[in-house]
């Protein structure tokens, strides 16, 4: 009995070493984003996109000597900034994650950004908040995104809209940071270029009957109607009920619009319809594609790549800077994102890595071909997409 | 000026939508008004007791679809209703003896019949959600269209278009079906009569030999039957999501205030005028104006009066007002 109490103690002894050694070599990255509300749809291939690169990571055994990454999931719903904010909290203070790779809808990122990031000054890199509200926000030098500002994406969507000869359209956005952001800065890149708005109007996430939002576009009139909403939410009953009572049949879908769903809930419906959302031709979207096959989920979801790239980021710029305290690292971000250096595209994370160990320069180009400029946040590359039979398929780069 | 495209967008985008909206609002506002003629308390669960009996017809509807049954271009959610209001009867006549019954034999006050039907419509709420989860369902089959606006177009040669959807057209025809079988039930049957003898004096009605426990037993189950198909047009028509059922107690208590709480005919009433100023005040004129109006007269601006943002906020000023001018609602019910 008395060997059977050594024993058990001497294993209990060497396990909390064990465990103790292990733990000075994790690093914990908080994965936080909208896996319940209006982006459910999209967000589990971004979630697993994150982890792709934080197990690349983990089985080089290259980041700082050896550590392993774990990821850690919180539920920022999209639009309960109180819930994203107390998720947050959580990750922080009681799983003590290094850094957030999140969140996603730019309303909670704000919310997360200034009530959990920056008092506890941990580094955020959101994939996918594109607010033009958050260049401006004050974050200590802790925020970055490898999303576009939508003050980009409104260049973007006037520059297609007029390539195909559109001068008049009507507007529609989710009454959100999002929405109200896109919209406005649609709105002054739009008519800037000579086009006419003939209605900005607010439609509300989550009801049932969009018919009075609709007539009221429909007697504004356009020659398209620019949905900026959400794809599993408003925005899909909005293009519902404007097909229906013959308002509108062609539609501009900017990114929170584009996913499957679509083609699930329209098909042939839309033909002729078109959009643009975040996306690249380099060779890094296309090695991305195949890797993200090969993990199970489909890569060409929106905002899967910049998920990649901004967990990618995050690790790399630890590397750099030799520590996985936010602190010493978030100086490090923007270099390692962009030139001069050796250009690394998804599946050479070892190999950059070591690279920056050994005191060279690299220059993330990622699955998104990664460009931080200003205040850290993407240049910006668009995909135009087209729907035809039903399905929609990408049909140029900008 | 060309009046006719000015009347058909109008149609297009105000009259037919308010029209659907207007008599679900009006089924559901039927019922609330019954139970606060009968069993004098607001009840709070009606949403989700709508809820709950389009759930059930939205089970039955895809046993159906599964079997291979159809109506054609009907929707065969028609044909899972009566399952539907059966489930629904089933539970509602299960929470009266449970909780309702209580309170009545102990003669609470109506504020304590209204709290205890929030709490029954928490527990509703929760069933449902439990049952089919939160999301949206899609459960309308069949042809889409009446009328398409391709269609109108085509046959009648003008330049706007206009639509009825065939659960549009279902709404309307099953409402005034139902509305005529509950006036001749309530006017004409012996059991109608002695409901209302009892929503008129309670103690009179008894000492005439009416058996109260029959009267509320019926009240429910008619109650039911209403819920249920009021929230299966609805469902039909718009999309099932039990949130949204919850949100559509706002409107129907407004229709139903408005009307006169306790007055059948009020509820009709007042869930047409909820609609129709729900669509109306929020709709941008500037089309119908620039068919109907001499060119010199058209508004360049979009002419309308509120963003559509302030939509339930209309139901609610015209709620105060009637409730400040009129407390007793349109057609003199009890008042609140």
């Amino acid at each position: 009995m008395k060997k059977f109490l050594m024993a058990t103690a001497a294993t209990a002894l060497m396990s909390g070493a064990a465990f103790a050694d292990a733990h000075a070599k994790e690093v914990k990255i908080g994965v936080i984003l909208g896996f319940t509300g209006p982006l459910e749809s999209i967000t589990p291939a971004m979630g697993a996109g994150a982890e792709l690169a934080m197990n690349e990571v983990s089985e080089s055994g290259a980041l700082l000597d050896g550590a392993k990454v774990t990821s850690i999931r919180g539920d920022s719903t999209c639009i309960d900034a109180g819930a994203a904010t107390s998720a947050a909290e959580r990750l922080i203070t009681s799983d003590q994650v290094s850094a957030i790779m999140g969140a996603d809808c730019s309303g909670v990122t704000g919310a997360i950004l200034q009530n959990a990031a920056r008092p506890n000054g941990v580094v955020m890199i959101s994939p996918s908040a594109t607010s033009p509200g958050l260049s401006t926000a004050e974050d200590d030098g802790l925020f970055f995104r490898t999303a576009p500002s939508d003050a980009r994406q409104g260049v973007i969507m006037t520059e297609i809209l007029q390539d195909r000869g559109v001068n008049e359209v009507a507007l529609t956005y989710t009454n959100n940071d999002y929405g109200k952001g896109l919209a406005d800065a649609f709105q002054a890149a739009f008519e800037e270029a000579g086009g006419t708005v003939t209605i900005s109007t607010s439609h509300e996430d989550g009801k049932a009957d969009y018919s009075a939002e609709v007539g009221a576009l429909a007697s504004a009139g356009g020659e398209v109607l620019v949905v900026a909403g959400y794809v599993d939410q408003g925005g899909s009953g909005i293009i519902r009920s404007a097909l229906d009572t013959g308002a509108f049949d062609t539609f501009y879908v900017p990114d929170g619009m584009v996913g499957e769903k679509l083609n699930e809930n329209f098909g042939a419906e839309m033909n002729g319809s078109f959009g643009a959302y975040p996306g690249t031709d380099s060779e890094g979207a296309a090695l991305f594609v195949e890797m993200a096959k090969g993990a199970g989920f489909d890569g060409t979801g929106a905002f899967a790549p910049e998920s990649y790239d901004a967990a990618a980021l995050i690790m790399l710029a630890m590397q750099a800077a030799g520590s996985m305290d936010s602190a010493d690292y978030k100086d490090h971000v923007m270099n390692v994102a962009n030139a001069p250096g050796e250009k690394i595209y998804p599946g050479e994370l070892a190999k950059a890595l070591e690279l920056i160990k050994n005191g060279e320069e690299v220059d993330y180009e990622g699955a998104s071909a990664v460009e931080l400029i200003g205040p850290g946040e993407s240049a910006g590359n668009y995909q135009e997409i087209e729907f035809a039979d039903g399905v929609y398929s990408t049909i140029k780069y900008r | 000026m060309d009046l006719l495209n000015a009347f058909v967008t109008l149609s297009n985008f105000v009259l037919i939508p308010a029209i659907a909206y207007g008599s679900q609002l009006a089924l559901g506002a039927l019922g609330v008004t019954l139970i606060y003629g009968i069993l004098r308390f607001s009840n709070f669960a009606h949403g989700d007791t709508m809820a709950f009996g389009t759930m059930v017809t939205i089970l039955f509807t895809w046993l159906f679809q599964s079997w291979g049954l159809s109506l054609g271009p009907v929707p065969t959610a028609l044909l899972a209703l009566p399952f539907g209001i059966l489930g629904c009867m089933a539970l509602l006549l299960f929470t009266d003896r449970v909780v309702y019954k209580f309170y009545r034999e102990q003669k609470a006050k109506p504020v304590i019949l209204v709290i205890v039907s929030l709490g029954v419509m928490f527990i509703m709420n929760g069933l449902v959600r439990f049952i089919i989860g939160p999301d949206d369902q899609r459960f309308s089959d069949g042809e889409r269209f009446i009328v398409s606006v391709r269609t109108f177009r085509e046959m009648t040669g003008l330049e706007e278009g206009l639509a009825i959807k065939t659960t549009q057209g279902i709404t309307v025809i099953t409402a005034v079906i139902v509305v005529a079988a509950l006036f001749w039930f309530l006017n004409r049957t012996r059991t109608g009569k002695s409901m209302r003898a009892y929503s008129d004096n309670e103690d009179l009605a008894l000492l005439s030999g009416i058996n109260p426990e029959r009267v509320v037993m019926i009240t429910w189950l008619i109650v039911a039957a209403l819920a249920t198909v009021a929230g299966v047009l609805y469902g039909l028509d718009k999309s099932f999501k039990p949130f949204t059922y919850f949100q559509l107690l706002l409107p129907i208590f407004a229709s139903a205030i408005v009307g006169g709480l306790g007055s059948p005919l009020g509820a009709i009433a007042g869930g047409f005028t909820i609609a129709f100023s729900e669509v109306m005040v929020t709709y941008a004129w500037k089309k119908v104006a620039g068919y109907a109006l001499p060119e010199s007269l058209a508004p360049d601006g979009l002419a309308q009066l509120l963003s559509t943002d302030y939509k339930f906020a209309v139901s609610f000023v015209i709620l105060l007002i009637v409730l400040l001018f009129r407390p007793t609602g349109l057609f003199a019910g009890k008042s609140v």
